[in-house]
């Protein structure tokens, strides 16, 4: 039976990729803190993660003769999130047209960052698991 | 790797905090300033933010990703238009024929505020990169 190993490791993959988007956005709203007129963006997870493992995220890989091998399901190294990136809702707008509350994303980055831990955890889990059945020990 | 770009994101918000925090030295050191001419006197300098693209290797990828990577940058620095307070103090030196003195328009609460308010922000920058780091590094070390 042929295993492939992006098929193996499943939306846990994709669910890394997506949580280090979103860690990158809530970094842009920590850093522009104090930036008059920026507006907060978050990721929506589900929508992110819906659109990563959606096929057609990711290029297919050509095939010029009849003995090569198409790689349809290679991921790209970057994920798409351009759909599921929203502005935030401001809680208490203030009056120089920034919407970002610190504590907010703080929360959010503290979030984040627990599920990416946890995204690693299970990945390292099945990785350990695919070993164990290579070695037999 | 994209996470990199969280490093420039962090590392340009923590360069504007500090010139923010510069300011702030600057105005507090010359709070006490006089001057016998109100046009000369020190005025309160105050960073104008604005936000930008991370990088050119950013802005060259265009919106690879669907998301735009915005650090911050100081637009400039700008300087309080209020007017200095006048004060009457014949014996000092510095004062103008008429025995006055200017001070600098500089409000010492607004400025512990807005210390603060950067300190915390900088620190918040520092969070972030430490996390990010970590979080790199887990992934390194993904499978063992």
């Amino acid at each position: 039976m042929p295993l492939s190993l992006d098929s193996y490791l499943g939306v846990k993959a994709d669910a890394l990729k997506v949580q280090s988007k979103r860690m990158e956005v809530l970094a842009k709203n920590l850093a522009n803190v104090d930036t008059p007129n920026y507006k907060a963006q978050d990721i929506d997870f589900k929508t992110a993660l819906a659109q990563a493992g959606s096929p057609g995220a990711s290029l297919p890989m050509t095939t010029t003769a009849a003995g090569h091998i198409g790689a349809n399901n290679s991921p790209s190294n970057d994920v798409d999130t351009s759909g599921a990136l929203k502005y935030r809702v401001p809680l208490a707008p203030s009056l120089d047209g920034n919407t970002v509350d610190a504590q907010l994303e703080q929360a959010a980055f503290a979030d984040n960052t627990v599920r990416y831990q946890a995204t690693l955890t299970f990945l390292t889990g099945s990785l350990k698991d695919l070993m164990t059945a290579i070695t037999g020990s | 790797m994209s996470s990199f770009k969280i490093f420039d994101i962090a590392g340009s918000g923590l360069s504007a905090q500090s010139v923010r925090l510069n300011t702030v030295a600057s105005n507090l050191a010359n709070a006490d300033s006089v001057s016998g001419d109100p046009s000369t006197v020190y005025k309160a300098r105050h960073p104008v933010f604005e936000s930008v693209k991370a990088s050119v290797a950013s802005q060259a990828m265009g919106s690879l990703g669907g998301v735009d990577a915005s650090a911050v940058r100081v637009r400039g620095i700008v300087e309080s238009t209020a007017a200095p307070t006048e004060r009457y103090e014949p014996g000092n030196p510095l004062a103008n024929a008429d025995g006055n003195v200017y001070s600098p328009n500089v409000n010492v609460i607004e400025e512990m505020t807005d210390m603060i308010s950067a300190s915390r922000a900088y620190q918040d920058n520092v969070e972030v990169m430490n996390t990010s780091k970590e979080l790199m590094l887990a992934t390194l070390k993904l499978g063992s």
